[in-house]
């Protein structure tokens, strides 16, 4: 661990709208940016649904806060592990997904996908690795 | 580095002791507390699959929650550790990190 | 050991606040130190006042207090999660307009931060929700 850095894994396992998890820990994620910490979102089991693109509310009558997810790339959080074998059980691939992207001021602002689609192994690897564990 | 794993919920009604022990690595401990702790009864549908997927971590038991649901502690699966809450507590504090599967 | 704790669902309803608390208590028994429990999602409905259990009952939100005031452990609710649940201290409902508050003794709201800031200065963060 850096001096005063801490590696942060938010873990997202329920699918959005049927329950205010998703939600709230995303709005975790959005505060916790300000704290300059090491910040990975990890999205397995049913959290992998948060991700889907087109995600269309109004019949609902709740707000659609997919959007939010592109926004994390300003927020300097860049590191979204999706679990593969969270996708397949589901039927889904990463076309299914939005783009979220970020912006590498390091290489000319190129943009990059800050979604990583990763195995179950490299999800524990991912987890093992990290100071502080948040679960909604 | 061992990660402390708690489960809270029952592996027949969700996924949760599953998806912990397909994450979990080796030196882990698994404490199943709540409702979790019926995944820690021997001679159910799951205690093959769970015996044989835990092969390299512990499982532990909160026993408070075990004695409150009636679960006698000889009918645990071979190997399940039982702790207290101070046991809780310990395992908290003697591993390196604590993930919680909600 | 410092622990830092977040209490995610609500009192009764889950088993959550019931765990965490019996956790606490173990912990500051055994000489760890846990300076602050957060409560989040349905979590902050631990803190209200108005709460009427049965006599033979358990109080959760009354254990909370009594915790906080042997031990001053300071314990926060989120204020987003509680203005979406209706959470109140008396600034809020002036500020808001509302008629009432209804926080009890020895919870305080707050942004966020404190969770985050809560992750930083422990050495392990415990989850306990659904």
């Amino acid at each position: 661990m850096e001096d005063g850095v801490k590696k942060f894994l938010y873990v997202n396992r329920k699918a959005p709208y049927g329950t205010i998890y998703a939600l709230e820990s995303l709005e975790v994620v959005l505060i916790g940016a300000a704290f300059d910490q090491d910040v990975s979102l990890a999205f397995l089991d049913d959290g992998v649904f948060q991700l889907v693109k087109s995600q269309d509310t109004k019949e609902i009558g709740v707000k659609n806060f997919s959007p939010t997810f592109r926004a994390l790339g300003d927020y300097e959080v860049t590191k979204l592990f999706v679990e593969r074998e969270s996708l397949d059980e589901r039927g889904l691939t990463a076309d299914d997904l939005q783009e979220i992207m970020w912006e590498d001021e390091d290489e000319d602002y190129a943009e990059k996908p800050s979604i990583r689609i990763v195995s179950r192994a490299e999800m524990a690897d991912v987890m093992a690795d990290q100071d502080v564990i948040l679960s909604f | 580095m061992a990660t402390l794993h708690t489960v809270n919920k029952s592996p027949f009604a969700t996924q949760a002791l599953l998806s912990c022990l397909g994450h979990a690595k080796a030196g882990d401990t698994i404490l199943m507390i709540e409702d979790g702790v019926y995944g820690a009864a021997s001679g159910t549908g799951l205690s093959d699959a769970l015996a044989a997927m835990s092969g390299n971590v512990t499982l532990a038991v909160l026993a408070p929650d075990m004695k409150a649901r009636g679960i006698d502690e000889g009918r645990l699966m071979d190997g399940v550790k039982t702790v207290d809450y101070a046991g809780f507590v310990e395992l908290a504090a003697t591993t390196d990190r604590t993930q919680n599967w909600l | 050991m410092k622990f830092g704790v977040v209490v995610s669902e609500g009192p009764y309803t889950h088993q959550a606040s019931d765990t965490a608390y019996h956790f606490v208590t173990a912990a500051i028994a055994a000489g760890h130190e846990v300076p602050r429990v957060f409560f989040y999602h349905d979590g902050v409905n631990v803190g209200t006042r108005l709460s009427i259990p049965p006599q033979d009952e358990r109080n959760i939100q009354q254990q909370w207090t009594a915790l906080a005031a042997e031990h001053g452990t300071d314990l926060v609710i989120c204020i987003a999660a509680a203005q979406r649940r209706g959470l109140l201290d008396q600034k809020e409902a002036d500020r808001q307009g509302k008629d009432a508050s209804n926080i009890a003794e020895g919870f305080r709201i707050s942004g966020l931060g404190q969770l985050i800031e809560m992750g930083i200065d422990t050495d392990r963060l415990m989850t306990f929700g659904d």
